[in-house]
């Protein structure tokens, strides 16, 4: 019985499809993009926007926004190759110490940031905005402008280590991808940022503490963040006050491309997921397919609409704000 | 003028309107009624042109038309006035009434606001509205809004060539009696400019005003009455709405027992709030069903919403179950076994988006999580015991409850308090824009309630209501009581008793 697709249905898988397209475009192109190789290049350059991604699909779930991943990536990549090395500059050490610590860290400055978005009604979009100022500031001051290098072999095995071809980061985030996935499905925690985003007013007549779930989401994304910031410099083994330009693009993209919908409410972080692959890919093919480089950002802000335009639901919404 | 013929309309898994014929007279009204789910709401979509049928025949003065969106069905002179306003609340009036049509008064790119608000002004008079076309919407009362509505698309008239067609959705849902009467002594002046297509839960409101009565059930045309006709009284047009009649035991009133005195779930001593309301002192047992009564804006609901803990008062002690409430807010109720049923269903009622086990554990899911993991397959579990109980039409637990029916959705809430233990419901009105089925199960559910040992502080939806139900009728008039009613069965107060203490 051929039964044609449901609409539902087809949004649903929609973000998987345009990355399926994408990769066979790619490939089309240049066949060395479809190699167990470039693959791998591209997940460890996806595995810290996937993790700032994840974070903010939290905050977006609940129809808020954070902008302050860059300041905050920084100034974690920052604190903690400071620590790291403080603390006797190899993992063998007592350097594992500084990886905790700076998650620990993150979850604060998200602290923060949520106190001051809820405490101080600031919305969401400028009081993260302003701390993320803050952050990469905070980042210049500690480090007067310098680079932080962590050369530590072992620490740097995130990176050259690999396993079936991938890198341990690679693992590794995917590791805290389903960590994320079971705070979406299986606590109250991830049940109350859909509440929250499906409808504030309810769930406070429902008894929720609101105040507290958005605190707890912009922790839980500064955590995610340091993650992010931890993966980035064992990538690029050095830390500085830039480290986190950029992932404010790439992570909001990806998760509006990956299906979540800013309003709130709706997706998840497998949507996210297929969000950084999709803008990974494209990131990656168009250095494959020899685009020149001055091209590369027109081009994939170009195709980031595209893919946004294939892949997410606009029809709910009258009026795309 | 206007017709269906056999007109087929599916969506997956649903037939939801099978081969409805229906047709309208120049200048006729005709009454469309149904409980809800049995396709008026798709049938008026298709009319106006935001569906369009899978099977049958629209036609126009015998011609057969497609419309692929609201606007071509405008253009053929089909209106719609909107049940959830559809006034966009900043802009001015006039701006709402030709928004989208502003072309006609622009002169060299700019607009003549002069010449709109004229034009405006013309169109308020056709429903004897005389306010200034310039007001901000949201500075007009309800009634207004609706009357603005309505203006808004009689403006069809000079835009369009043929005869107009206007359906009213539920228009008389939120107007006061008055305001009932001086829009059907309208509608009934303005079939001279167009034919309408009225539906509404309220019967007795069909009746007065229809020519023609479209009874629909499971999607189906099941009978259409004539005004004059056999078959032309409200309770036989109900029994074929809902295949059953609705007798005098519709509230239940022979399964009232009385409540137990000796338990006092809440007990509000000269409570001040915010406002108005003042030295509010009342008692609510256990298995007591005690209403509240009074027009809108007596502060009944502010009662009701310091009990839940969202409006703190400014002097007076409240006890629930005998622990003095000290700090107010909802979490805090929650936790003391309050539940609350509010009138914006959509708003504070369910969120559309979750499914049916997530709404319902929504305000307990510290009881189906150990360490705050949750236990999906025991909140599953008791989701379809809910839906059991309470015969939620639903496909599963993993429903969508953004698509379920009014009805449903409000067992929704109701199964969320009571799965959660709740023994304080707080119920404003909760068969508001329901049907009679639902309705009925509504009023079934108070009384197991109650029954089962719960006091509820209900704010009714109708005076009959509040009579049917109530163990104790508290009159509140301008922020005071007025009166204490009991309301034993059989020795209930009057609607005039009630009335005389109200204004």
């Amino acid at each position: 019985m051929t039964r044609p697709i449901s609409r539902e249905t087809l949004i649903k898988w929609a973000p998987l499809l345009v990355l399926i397209a994408l990769v066979i475009f790619f490939t089309v192109l240049n066949p060395t993009f479809f190699s167990a190789r470039n693959f791998a290049r591209i997940a460890s350059a996806s595995a810290p926007a996937l993790m700032v991604a994840v974070g903010v699909t939290f905050i977006i779930i609940m129809g808020s926004i954070d902008l302050s991943m860059e300041g905050v990536i920084s100034l974690t990549a920052v604190l903690f190759s400071f620590a790291f090395i403080k603390l006797g500059g190899t993992l063998l050490g007592t350097a594992w110490l500084a990886l905790p610590l700076i998650l620990i860290i993150g979850g604060l400055i998200g602290f923060l940031n949520g106190l001051v978005h809820v405490k101080l009604r600031v919305p969401s979009f400028m009081a993260s905005l302003a701390m993320g100022f803050v952050g990469t500031g905070a980042a210049i001051l500690i480090t007067g402008g310098d680079i932080v290098r962590v050369s530590d072999p072992a620490f740097r095995g995130l990176l050259t280590v690999r396993w079936l071809g991938f890198p341990l980061m690679v693992y590794v985030a995917a590791v805290f991808l389903i960590v994320a996935w079971f705070i979406q499905e299986h606590t109250r925690l991830g049940r109350n940022f859909y509440a929250v985003g499906g409808g504030e007013e309810l769930a406070h007549a429902s008894g929720l503490d609101v105040s507290r779930v958005r605190i707890a989401g912009f922790a839980l994304a500064g955590v995610f963040y340091a993650i992010a910031a931890v993966l980035v410099v064992a990538r690029i083994g050095q830390a500085e006050s830039v480290t986190g330009s950029n992932f404010m693009f790439v992570s909001i993209t990806s998760v509006v491309v990956g299906g979540v919908a800013l309003w709130g409410g709706i997706g998840g972080v497998w949507n996210a997921l297929i969000g950084v692959l999709i803008v990974g890919v494209i990131n990656n093919g168009m250095v494959v397919i020899g685009l020149p480089d001055f091209l590369q950002d027109g081009v994939l802000g170009l195709l980031v609409i595209l893919a946004v335009v294939l892949s997410t639901d606009r029809k709910l919404v009258s009026f795309v704000k | 003028m206007y017709e269906l013929k056999s007109l087929d309309k599916k969506f997956p898994g649903v037939h939801a309107l099978k081969a409805i014929d229906f047709h309208i007279k120049r200048g006729e009204i005709v009454g469309l009624v149904g409980e809800n789910g049995a396709g008026k709401s798709t049938l008026m979509k298709v009319i106006y042109g935001a569906y369009q049928p899978d099977g049958g025949q629209i036609l126009i003065n015998g011609d057969a038309v497609r419309f692929a969106n609201p606007r071509q069905a405008m253009e053929k002179g089909i209106g719609m006035v909107f049940q959830e306003q559809s006034l966009i609340p900043n802009l001015t009036v006039m701006e709402n009434i030709f928004l989208g049509y502003e072309q006609q008064f622009v002169r060299l790119g700019v607009i003549n606001w002069k010449e709109m608000a004229k034009a405006a002004k013309a169109q308020l008079a056709k429903v004897k509205l005389d306010i200034d076309p310039s007001t901000v919407t949201s500075k007009l009362s309800f009634a207004q809004r609706q009357l603005v509505e309505l203006a808004k698309v009689l403006t069809l008239e000079e835009r369009v060539d043929g005869d107009l067609v206007i359906l009213l959705d539920e228009p008389t849902s939120v107007l006061s009696k008055d305001e009932v009467e001086l829009l059907f002594k309208l509608v009934r002046e303005l079939v001279t400019r167009a034919s309408f297509i009225f539906v509404s839960h309220r019967m007795d409101e069909v009746m007065e005003l229809s020519d023609r009565i479209y009874v629909m059930k499971d999607g189906q045309v099941v009978d259409v009455v004539e005004r004059g006709g056999g078959g032309a009284d409200a309770e036989s047009i109900q029994h074929k709405m809902v295949g059953r009649n609705v007798d005098k035991q519709y509230y239940r009133e022979q399964l009232q027992k009385p409540y137990d005195p000796s338990r006092v779930l809440v007990e509000m001593s000269g409570i001040d709030l915010p406002g108005r309301t003042k030295d509010i002192s009342l008692r609510l047992h256990a298995g007591e069903v005690l209403c509240l009564v009074g027009t809108e804006g007596s502060g009944r609901e502010a009662i009701l919403r310091a009990i839940y803990g969202m409006l703190s008062p400014t002097g007076g002690r409240l006890k629930i179950k005998g622990r003095e409430v000290r700090t107010y807010s909802p979490r805090q109720s929650v936790g003391l076994g309050v539940g609350y049923v509010p009138r914006e269903r959509k708003i504070e009622g369910i969120v559309a988006g979750m499914n049916v086990y997530e709404n319902m554990t929504l305000s307990q899911l510290k009881k189906h999580s150990t360490a705050s993991v949750l236990q999906v397959r025991k909140e599953r579990a008791l989701a379809r015991e809910w839906i059991r109980k309470l015969s939620i039409k639903a496909h599963s637990e993993l429903a969508d409850c953004g698509n379920l029916s009014g009805g449903n959705q409000q067992k929704v809430v109701l199964a969320k308090w009571r799965s959660a233990g709740a023994d304080i419901m707080l119920l404003d009105h909760p068969t508001r824009g329901l049907d009679i089925g639902a309705k009925e199960d509504v009023y079934e559910m108070i009384r197991a309630m109650s029954d089962a040992g719960v006091g509820i502080v209900l704010v009714a939806d109708t005076l009959e209501e509040a009579i049917g139900l109530s163990h104790t009728i508290v009159v509140v008039k301008d922020g005071r009581i007025q009166k204490r009613f009991d309301c034993v069965p059989g020795a209930k107060p009057s609607l005039y008793d009630l009335l005389h203490y109200m204004i």
